[in-house]
């Protein structure tokens, strides 16, 4: 085949190597070949590179992931179609910055990497939205923004996504958040029921599903008149 | 805040007292109270609310094996409006607290609600800021079951306590159908108080409060 990816069928592999590699030690071992390539194409922002049970972690300017991303989804050397995760990382040690993880995979290289900017603490959480490039990531940096705090710049909708949109308690997994909450449990509670439960889709979520002609006359007059939540 | 409460009134046993014609024409005499709850009793439409793995024992308790229908239950009601029993089958997140709320309020009289499982009844092991802690301080609830999972004889066992529970009903007794307003101002059916004292620490989760940085 072309470009010199070839099909291969389970157990009809003719390879010395297993499909899945056995002994991985925890550091060191063979980099990812798109290491390599990110250094030399940007140099100033690459800032680390681990190998850690066999996949590599390259350490990235939160400033220019967006960029990054888009260069690994574009240049067909690295051909990365697949965004499987963004996440973030808060460690127990408040020195420590907060870490954005993005997960890209390669189908036709069959190569995983994982970047990762750090955020100092102190400073305003801002990375930008790779949503221009993935629109998978759409719901994945809205449920890092609800956890975490961290603001997707340049994502189209960044509201919650897991809690409601009038949740006033903070972001719950980070590690100055109370395992209960910050408020009591009837406060809690009250704030809950206070939520309109029909009030959960934006305007924009609405026409895109072409649903708006069929809703409800009172509905579409809300809608209309700019309601986006109806706290 | 006022709360309405029903009155204690003393438990009376169902009331046998029936008288069937000998030959003639058909006709039957007994106590209305007893003709309707026995009817009501052995009728009973669940509406299942699962959210959780309980929900998984309550499928199984309406299936063929355990079979629901042998108790008048074979119907389930989808929608709220034609069901007499929400079963509340799982851990309540607060964002659906709003939701399990117009749920029961969508509910005609007369209704029931069982909390199902350690989790409906108390919050069971998610003593954090996500869970409900106990359904009852959203809606009233009239048999908890405990178990985490309950098997679906505990299940039936809860129902069944549901059904002697109805057969003791009265129609005199006018608070019966009584919808339990909410403090309008708070929108709870218990003080806030004793909400909070309920949800009092306990558990592996003591040495984080409120009050961590």
């Amino acid at each position: 085949m072309s470009d010199g990816f070839a099909v291969v069928y389970p157990g009809t592999g003719t390879s010395a190597e297993p499909a899945t590699p056995r002994h991985v030690p925890n550091r060191g071992g063979a980099e990812n070949p798109s290491a390599a390539a990110l250094r030399k194409r940007f140099p100033g922002a690459v800032k680390r590179v681990d190998v850690v049970w066999g996949e590599t972690n390259v350490e990235i300017a939160g400033s220019r992931a967006e960029e990054i991303v888009r260069w690994l989804h574009d240049d067909p050397s690295q051909s990365y179609e697949y965004l499987s995760d963004v996440t973030a990382v808060e460690h127990r040690d408040p020195s420590l910055p907060i870490e954005v993880v993005w997960h890209l995979r390669s189908l036709k290289f069959r190569r995983f990497l994982r970047l990762k900017a750090l955020l100092p603490k102190g400073k305003p959480l801002e990375v930008p939205s790779v949503w221009p490039v993935f629109r998978s990531a759409d719901w994945l940096e809205r449920e890092c923004y609800d956890m975490f705090g961290i603001r997707f710049t340049g994502h189209p909708d960044l509201r919650r996504i897991l809690l409601w949109e009038q949740y006033k308690e903070g972001f719950p997994l980070r590690k100055d958040f109370p395992l209960r909450g910050r408020f009591s449990r009837s406060e809690q509670l009250r704030q809950a029921l206070a939520a309109n439960p029909e009030a959960r889709y934006s305007m924009e979520e609405l026409s895109v599903a072409d649903a708006f002609e069929e809703l409800p006359v009172d509905v579409r007059t809300r809608l209309k008149g700019g309601e986006r939540t109806g706290e | 805040m006022e709360l309405t409460r029903r009155p204690e009134l003393p438990v009376r046993p169902a009331p046998d007292t029936i008288a069937v014609s000998r030959g003639g024409d058909p006709w039957i005499t007994t106590k209305l109270d007893f003709l309707v709850n026995w009817g009501r009793a052995n009728s009973l439409w669940p509406m299942p609310f699962g959210t959780a793995c309980c929900a998984i024992e309550f499928m199984a308790t309406a299936a063929s094996k355990f079979d629901l229908a042998r108790f008048g239950m074979e119907r389930m009601g989808f929608s709220p409006r034609q069901s007499d029993v929400l079963i509340c089958a799982g851990r309540v997140p607060f964002k659906l607290a709003p939701v399990l709320r117009r749920i029961w309020q969508q509910m005609p009289q007369p209704k029931w609600a069982i909390s199902m499982g350690a989790c409906a009844s108390t919050g069971g092991m998610f003593d954090n800021y996500a869970v409900v802690q106990g359904i009852d301080t959203i809606i009233p609830v009239d048999v908890y079951v405990p178990g985490c999972p309950p098997r679906p004889e505990a299940l039936l066992y809860g129902i069944m306590m549901l059904q002697q529970q109805i057969k003791t009903e009265r129609m005199r007794d006018k608070t019966l159908r009584d919808e339990m307003e909410p403090d309008p101002s708070s929108k709870l059916y218990i003080p806030p108080d004793l909400i909070d004292e309920l949800s009092e620490p306990f558990g592996n989760s003591v040495h984080q409060t409120r009050s961590a940085p």
